[in-house]
């Protein structure tokens, strides 16, 4: 898809795949036939760049066609730059200027807890889209209105558009950051698919504070010249590259 | 349509004290109305909101961005939220939020601004809103009203709960003049007409329309008809109103309480040059911050008064002849 657009983000889109694929396929109470179901369990990708990812987790379940993938961000797909909910309705929420899916998130999960309803809600956040201060925002109301329907997601591949985050605007101690702001926080390999359930489980049976899994990914997993490379952030593939790299994944 | 034909202008209540109580009724006949509060419930007066609905009230302390796009959470899991704090701050350190979590995909977020313009006097201008309408307006999709008293205020909450889509509710801090039957019928995108006239019209909202309504009387002094239009709407605009008024009367004077650099005189301006092109003036904040002192002061010194927008009118109709 990418490198047919000529331009979208693959590192970041390859590090969360085992991630969506756990949610989508094990995790969440969802419906593609009835993506309207007001009980649904709701996922926003906050790190909206990843749109890749997102649009063929969603294809592959019958959301939207998975024969026009490869218009991604051609004028009138409905595979925009970054998710737009005025193309694809069962997005849960446009994305792609950082840092606001996780509040976003919250007001779905104050609407759940209003209606009684058992929808629990993930966002899933890049490692720099966390340097935004609405993050924390988001991550003391959470904690203060003990949103435990929600869980936080952080695709911790430590590579940002302008090099390796340590280097541009350090995260750690990351996960005692999120404790120190009050929630639970769990790390993991988030490429380990048992680890990923465990995770999400372990989220699911914590009562009265909202779940972080921090999952340490590797950006292009997969694709040996992509992986721990900043330069795949936002450059697509050549068609070279891309025959390289389906080989490798295969 | 009329309103009025005089007015005594006694003083009534402040619109953010309208907005409100106006507020608690709506959550009455309305369970899906929530409120989000940034630490200022006292002073927009949504904490009789949270007195009677605690579980419907949540308080996001002093962090705009984040309560904004609570709001756009609520409101896609059908929610009707109503957001408020001072304008200044939802709509200057929301905006963003604004713009990608609310106008983007058009959820249905009521945004409430109050202690709007330069009348919260004493606070200064970091507490002042100027440019709010500028920025609501820049946002496509947004429903924009700056009603001019209460019994408007209470209506226009009310329309905004009822319509669908993101709307600004600009509300003021000090007490203002009563202009309005408590039943007075209004509409999302109507002006009013509260005077009638032939030479020239003046139109304002909030609390400039007061103003206006004391400056035709002024101007019926000296001789001239001066038709008053309240204009609470400022996005979409009654285009009709507009055009008549400059078909009719061939000379506007916008007034608000906001740079004239923006808010409803530009608009008022794009619509007469594409319908009647007519000498206008605008009555507004030029350029500037404002400073620290009484409501009184601070107007009458940054010319939000009726003589202002008087020698307005009358600037306009020289160069009319």
């Amino acid at each position: 898809m990418i490198t047919e657009a000529k331009s979208g983000h693959p590192g970041g889109s390859l590090s969360a795949v085992e991630i969506l694929t756990v949610l989508y396929w094990d995790v969440m109470r969802h419906d593609p036939k009835n993506p309207t179901w007001a009980d649904r369990d709701r996922f926003i990708l906050g790190k909206g760049h990843a749109a890749p990812v997102l649009y063929s987790v969603m294809a592959e379940q019958g959301y939207t066609p998975t024969e026009t993938l490869n218009t991604l961000r051609r004028l009138g797909s409905i595979y925009q730059g970054h998710p737009d909910r005025r193309f694809i309705p069962s997005l849960e929420a446009s994305t792609g200027s950082l840092g606001q899916g996780l509040s976003v998130g919250l007001g779905m999960a104050l609407a759940a807890r209003l209606d009684s309803s058992p929808a629990r809600i993930y966002v899933m956040l890049g490692d720099g889209e966390i340097q935004e201060g609405q993050i924390w925002e988001a991550a003391m109301f959470g904690a203060f209105h003990k949103m435990d329907n929600i869980v936080a997601i952080v695709d911790y591949n430590k590579i940002q558009l302008d090099g390796f985050v340590k280097d541009i605007m350090d995260l750690e101690p990351l996960a005692a950051k999120w404790r120190a702001f009050g929630w639970h926080a769990i790390e993991l390999d988030g490429h380990n698919i048992p680890a990923v359930q465990a995770a999400f489980a372990e989220a699911s049976g914590t009562k009265g504070k909202p779940t972080v899994l921090i999952a340490h990914t590797v950006k292009g997993k997969g694709v040996s010249f992509m992986e721990n490379n900043p330069k795949y952030h936002g450059v697509a593939p050549t068609k070279e590259e891309r025959e390289l790299a389906f080989q490798e994944l295969a | 349509m009329a309103a009025n034909t005089k007015f005594e202008l006694k003083t009534g209540a402040a619109t953010r004290e309208a907005f409100g109580k106006a507020l608690v009724e709506l959550g009455r006949e309305n369970k899906d109305i929530v409120v989000c509060d940034a630490d200022l419930s006292k002073s927009t007066m949504v904490h009789h909101f949270a007195k009677e609905f605690p579980d419907r009230f949540f308080s996001c302390g002093i962090a705009e961005a984040n309560m904004v796009a609570i709001g756009a959470g609520l409101a896609s899991s059908g929610k009707i939220p109503f957001v408020a704090s001072f304008s200044a701050f939802v709509l200057n350190k929301g905006f963003e939020q604004l713009r990608v979590t609310v106008a983007y995909p058009n959820v249905n977020v009521k945004v409430v601004g109050t202690h709007s313009g330069i009348s919260i006097g004493e606070d200064g201008p970091s507490q002042m809103s100027i440019e709010d309408l500028n920025l609501a307006c820049a946002l496509p999709g947004f429903t924009v009203i700056s009603p001019s008293d209460a019994a408007s205020m209470a209506a226009f909450v009310k329309l905004a709960a009822a319509h669908d889509g993101p709307v600004f509710l600009r509300a003021g801090r000090p007490k203002v003049p009563v202009i309005y039957d408590a039943d007075f019928q209004f509409e999302i995108g109507k002006a009013i007409q509260l005077l009638p006239g032939s030479d020239i019209t003046l139109i304002a909202h909030g609390l400039m329309v007061a103003e206006s309504i004391r400056a035709a009387e002024i101007l019926e002094a000296e001789g001239i008809s001066a038709r008053v239009l309240d204009m609470p709407t400022i996005k979409p605009l009654d285009e009709d109103a507009i055009s008549r008024a400059a078909g009719e009367t061939g000379a506007i004077v916008v007034s608000e309480e906001h740079l004239s650099d923006g808010g409803l005189g530009v608009r008022v301006a794009q619509t007469v040059s594409l319908s009647h092109p007519c000498v206008m003036e605008f009555v507004g904040i030029e350029n500037t911050y404002a400073e620290s002192g009484t409501p009184e002061d601070v107007l009458r010194k940054y010319g939000m008064t009726a003589e202002n927008v008087a020698a307005a009118a009358r600037r306009a109709l020289k160069r009319k002849r």
